[in-house]
């Protein structure tokens, strides 16, 4: 690709934990999402493993708060090109909920939804292993309901679109099956380091 | 594959096809032809307008670009020396148009790395990429009537459909609301008809009133719907959108039938 004429960037300083491509949000969180916030109560909250596994379970927000705590603390990754370092995020590793559920040996995929109807595709690989979280904690105060609370998805190694807000459950599959923005051009996987951004990347 | 760390699948499992049924909306409604999106493209500036002391519009020629709907956006990228390059999202303001060209209207942002490029240093003859069209959730194809809402450069991918809907003569009925500072800061003035509204938030023509779009701006907006009610469209900052996506939805609209951009 050509040099931009007279472009040099704002005066940077070298950080080998930004992607490709991105850059540091610093103190701003953009907030990103094509669908009006919901006014979701806690009451109201619960969240479902079901599809392939042993035991379709559903948890309400008191039985969730008295799983194990688990936190995130780390960057994040917006596939519009902000990046946000060393945020914390407290809630449940999703481990939690699978080893309850128990997946079937054929799960390979997971579609999550949210309880405004977003779906998003993932391996179910990049959802274990310490890898994924349900959250209602930012810092140290309950997650905004613009970013997704009163709990949402994280799965911080992927691109930010794969953290359903507003999380009402996931669901296993044996095949991949694209979500809402994968239907609408986005990568199936998102990787940041990887620069998938849109499909064909 | 999963590695269970308890029991094994029982024999009885569901076949599962996909997550519940939802009502958030028609996702897939225009296809995104996903070849295009994944190149980048030259594309050469032609033009500068001034719209407004803080915005300008920027033509570009973009001799591969495979078309777009009105409301989509493009990525556009900057190269510096280094090998350093800065990428952000623009709205395409330009209505489609087969001869290759897109318009883009950017504000300018105090100390923007991208903006502020564009704002002091670019001229007609300079050469950018560019990627898309993306995201076909924001588009209209001009098929529903619309109602439009936008503050500040969230208007632009608005004015794409406004103008869309010139060009082709379409009667489908559209209305648009569009709030800025003052007079000065309304993007495209000149260029609004019958179907706009404007609200003003800090200065406004003598015998206008000042203040931020409420409830009666969008009661009067959403009056008399057509057959099978109206499409939503919101954009502009987060706050905007936030605010106007709860007034419509105060005033009746179908949380399903609103579509929300923000510019972060
Ligand atoms: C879908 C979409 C569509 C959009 N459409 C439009 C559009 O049509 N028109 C439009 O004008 N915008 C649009 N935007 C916003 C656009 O993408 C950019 O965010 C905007 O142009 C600002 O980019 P910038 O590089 O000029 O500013 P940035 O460099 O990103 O800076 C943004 C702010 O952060 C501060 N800042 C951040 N990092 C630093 C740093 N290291 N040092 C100093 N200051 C810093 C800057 O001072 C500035 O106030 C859109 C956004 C999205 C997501």
């Amino acid at each position: 690709m050509n040099v931009t004429r007279g472009f040099a960037g704002r005066a940077r300083v070298r950080n080998d934990g930004l992607p490709p491509g991105q850059y540091d949000a610093r103190d701003d969180w953009p907030v990103l999402s094509a669908e009006v916030t919901p006014e979701l109560a806690t009451s109201q909250w619960t969240f479902t493993v079901g599809g392939l596994v042993a035991e379709e379970r559903t948890w309400s927000w008191d039985e969730a708060h008295a799983l194990p705590p688990s936190s995130y603390e780390g960057d994040i990754h917006c596939v519009t090109s902000w990046s946000k370092f060393g945020v914390r995020f407290a809630g449940v590793s999703l481990d939690a909920f699978l080893d309850l559920a128990r997946p079937a040996a054929e799960a390979t995929h997971a579609v999550a939804y949210s309880h405004t109807g977003y779906t998003t595709n993932l391996p179910l690989a990049d959802l274990t292993g310490g890898r994924a979280w349900i959250v209602w904690e930012y810092g140290d105060e309950p997650l905004p309901a613009e970013h997704g609370g009163p709990a949402r998805l994280i799965v911080p190694h992927l691109y930010f679109w794969k953290s359903a807000k507003w999380i009402a459950g996931i669901r296993l599959l044996d095949h991949d099956e694209p979500g809402f923005w994968e239907q609408n051009g986005y990568h199936h996987r998102g990787d940041p380091w990887e620069e998938q951004r849109y499909s064909g990347d | 594959m999963y590695s269970p760390t308890s029991v094994p699948s029982p024999t009885s499992v569901p076949s599962p096809t996909s997550a519940p049924a939802t009502r958030f909306a028609v996702p897939g409604r225009i296809a995104v032809s996903n070849g295009t999106a994944a190149t980048w493209q030259r594309a050469t500036l032609t033009e500068i307008r001034r719209e407004t002391p803080h915005a300008a519009t920027f033509r570009f020629a973009v001799p591969g670009w495979a078309g777009h709907l009105p409301g989509q956006h493009l990525m556009l990228r900057l190269r510096a020396e280094d090998g350093y390059v800065a990428q952000r999202h623009y709205s395409i303001a330009s209505p489609p148009d087969d001869e290759g060209h897109v318009e883009l209207t950017l504000d300018h942002v105090d100390g923007g790395e991208v903006s502020g490029w564009f704002h002091t240093v670019a001229e007609p003859g300079d050469e950018v990429e560019l990627r898309g069209p993306l995201s076909g959730f924001f588009a209209w194809p001009g098929d529903r009537p619309a109602l439009l809402i936008g503050a500040g450069s969230g208007v632009v991918p608005l004015m794409s459909m406004v103008r869309h809907h010139r060009a082709r003569n379409l009667a489908v009925p559209l209305r648009l609301l569009v709030s800025a500072r003052g007079p000065d800061e309304l993007i495209y003035a000149s260029e609004y008809g019958a179907e706009t509204t404007a609200v003003y938030t800090r200065s406004a023509p003598a015998g206008v009133p000042v203040g931020r779009v409420a409830a009666a701006h969008v009661a009067r907006l959403l009056a008399d719907p057509p057959e099978g009610g109206w499409e939503a469209y919101v954009c502009g900052s987060n706050g905007f959108a936030e605010h106007a996506s709860r007034l419509l939805v105060d005033a009746g609209q179908p949380v399903d039938r609103i579509r929300i951009e923000r510019f972060g």
